[in-house]
């Protein structure tokens, strides 16, 4: 079968101009599926439901199969009045990133089991399935081996997506580091995450990129980028491959996923010519087994 | 008002026998394996020190928790299932875990075992404690640290499960179970190895600069000579952020919810959780001391409670870098 390739759901706070023309542009892009929603804050606000939604059908009217992403920290009663609006539509599936979601979707068909329910186990698996999950997206820090075993534990088939190209969302906080970082409180922040279109970088003292201020999302500095990874990939446990927006460059590198998943290119050249669209350094340990910051080469 | 228990934590056995001693209600531990999120070298319990703690809390009233709040993968599944099988098999009073495959195993095979939600299930609404309970009949969740109080408050009247509340200790600034950044920095995370920052992967280097501290490589902070050099936990450190060096996610400090002992009590919260199972014997007895009589006094007249002056210095002296915040109870924090 052919791998799918996946747009996951937009993790910075762009301008509502901007992001409606990231998403035009992705009508005609060679991804299969595309995430969509606000996953990180709340008080974002240039898109809101009803926009995502017309987003949804302009790209399934090109042929996407569009999911609505719930937001994964849930705090306010808000929150959850929000959550419940996505849960009841019944235009497209939606990814629940959180136990709260599974509970709204349980008994709904077809929903996808997204990358911070922590599934790391098959009877996990097992349960969340019992409830109607259909796809599964690997938590980020899982290994390429750690998630064929389970797998092959679950023992039935079931759509499995893995992260692979992106700022990795590694953390969710009450508190806003964008907001901390401007003096600003939470309640009264201005939205300056919005000016930051991949996050602000975090630096070690001697100036070494370590991670990236997202709001109250802390993501990696480096870009976690598979390309280079892929047979194994197309070979093994992943059927859909997702790819996280950033400012620049996402359509180019679905370009270069595809292009290696039909054998149009060689994984290696494809990654090398990936480094010049990141934005930071590439990674990919966690697939490895090892720590997610590395750079490994098998 | 409802009785407000006392849940304090042991990493070894001198630590619950001081805690019991002092008025613990309840003691939490753990096995000496990455079963809990507390995988420390030198720490927790083996099967002779659980049998005495259990014996030694059980014949002066108090319950003792099990720990088994990381996350099994398929190879590893076993030693958590013989970890809930012991529990139950030794008069362990309830199980604290967070993954519902595990729930699931443990409400199957020993119906009888109480099961409490871990924070590292990170449940932060009544729709994921609900989910808990519906499925696998959890009956306390401990509450990430992400809540205020108001919204505490509407959890607790919007499910049947009772609440367990950080009070006191170490202060995660992410959502508990939703943080990889040790993963990302070591490749040990606490959600899998039940390791934040471990110490292995720790360096201390004096330098010309100052104490810098390492973890993998990555410098966490640097100390000048009359600064105190901390432990380089990775949310923790001094970092530059568009120019500025500061601490960008939190400065070292505790969580201190004395103060809001009242509201805590009038909402209903059934019990106060001090962390620190990696502390020493002596910071658990003098933790446990205090907010045993600052339990029992807001429960004999939560109107004129007041902290003790004599509370809050014996705390500050336990305290991580000798300062203290409300955390997300308070909402500025945020």
């Amino acid at each position: 079968m052919t791998i799918k390739l996946s747009l996951g759901p937009l993790q910075y706070y762009w301008t509502r101009e901007a992001t409606l023309d990231f998403y035009r542009s992705m009508a005609d892009a060679p991804v299969d599926i595309v995430y969509l929603g606000e996953t990180v804050c709340s008080r974002r606000h240039e898109l809101r439901l009803p926009d995502w939604l017309d987003i949804g059908e302009q790209l399934a009217e090109a042929g996407k199969e569009v999911v609505i992403s719930s937001q994964t920290l849930i705090e306010s009663e808000s929150d959850l009045k929000t959550l419940r609006k996505i849960a009841q539509q019944a235009r497209f599936k939606v990814e629940a990133n959180d136990m709260g979601a599974a509970r709204l979707l349980a008994e709904t068909e077809g929903w996808i089991a997204g990358p911070s329910l922590n599934i790391f186990n098959a009877h996990t698996l097992s349960v969340l399935v019992e409830l109607g999950a259909r796809r599964f997206v690997a938590p980020h820090e899982m290994s390429g081996e750690t998630l064929a075993g389970l797998l092959s534990a679950h023992g039935e088939p079931l759509e499995t997506e893995a992260f692979a190209y992106g700022r990795l969302p590694l953390a969710y906080s009450a508190r806003c580091f964008t907001a901390r970082h401007f003096n600003l409180q939470k309640d009264d922040c201005g939205f300056r995450c919005i000016d930051f279109a991949d996050g602000l970088t975090l630096n070690t003292r001697e100036g070494q990129p370590f991670l990236t201020i997202n709001g109250i999302q802390t993501q990696s500095a480096r870009v976690h980028n598979l390309l280079g990874d892929l047979p194994a990939l197309i070979d093994g446990p992943v059927d859909v491959l997702r790819i996280s927006p950033q400012a620049s460059g996402t359509a180019e590198v679905v370009d270069l996923f595809r292009a290696v998943a039909d054998g149009h290119r060689t994984p290696r050249d494809a990654f090398e010519a990936s480094r010049a669209l990141m934005p930071a350094e590439a990674c990919n340990g966690f697939w490895h087994g090892r720590a997610g910051v590395e750079e490994y080469v098998a | 008002m409802a009785r407000i228990e006392l849940v304090c934590p042991a990493g070894s056995l001198p630590a619950l026998k001081t805690a019991v001693d002092h008025g613990a209600d309840c003691v939490y531990l753990g096995f000496k394996d990455a079963t809990n999120a507390r995988n420390f070298t030198g720490l927790n319990f083996d099967d002779k020190a659980m049998r005495d703690g259990i014996a030694y809390a059980h014949a002066r009233g108090a319950k003792v928790l099990l720990a088994l709040n990381t996350y099994p993968q398929s190879d590893n599944w076993t030693s958590w299932t013989q970890a809930v099988d012991k529990a139950a098999e030794r008069g362990i009073d309830a199980v604290i875990l967070a993954d519902p495959g595990l729930m699931r195993y443990a409400m199957r095979t020993h119906p009888e075992l109480r099961l409490h939600l871990s924070v590292q299930g990170s449940a932060t609404s009544y729709e994921a404690i609900n989910f808990y309970h519906e499925h696998f009949g959890i009956q306390r969740a401990v509450l990430p640290r992400v809540l205020s109080l108001a919204q505490v408050e509407n959890v607790i009247r919007n499910t049947q499960v009772e609440l367990e509340l950080f009070g006191f200790g170490g202060l995660c600034v992410m959502v508990e179970g939703r943080c990889a950044l040790s993963a990302y920095a070591t490749g040990e995370s606490p959600n899998c190895n039940g390791a934040c920052s471990p110490g292995k992967h720790v360096r201390w280097e004096q330098t010309d600069q100052g104490m810098e501290t390492r973890v993998n490589g990555i410098l966490i902070d640097r100390f000048g000579k009359d600064e105190r050099a901390g432990y380089p936990t990775l949310c923790k450190g001094r970092f530059e952020v568009g120019g500025e060096t500061y601490y960008a996610i939190e400065e070292p400090t505790s969580l201190n919810t004395l103060e809001l002992l009242p509201e805590i009590a009038r909402m209903g919260v059934a019990a106060i959780k001090i962390e620190g199972r990696q502390r020493s014997p002596a910071y658990v007895g003098q933790v446990t001391k205090v907010w045993r009589q600052a339990i029992d006094r807001v429960q004999r007249d939560a109107d004129g409670f007041r902290p003790e002056p004599a509370w809050q210095a014996e705390l500050a002296k336990v305290s991580e870098g000798q300062s203290q915040t409300l955390g997300a109870y308070h909402r500025p924090w945020k």
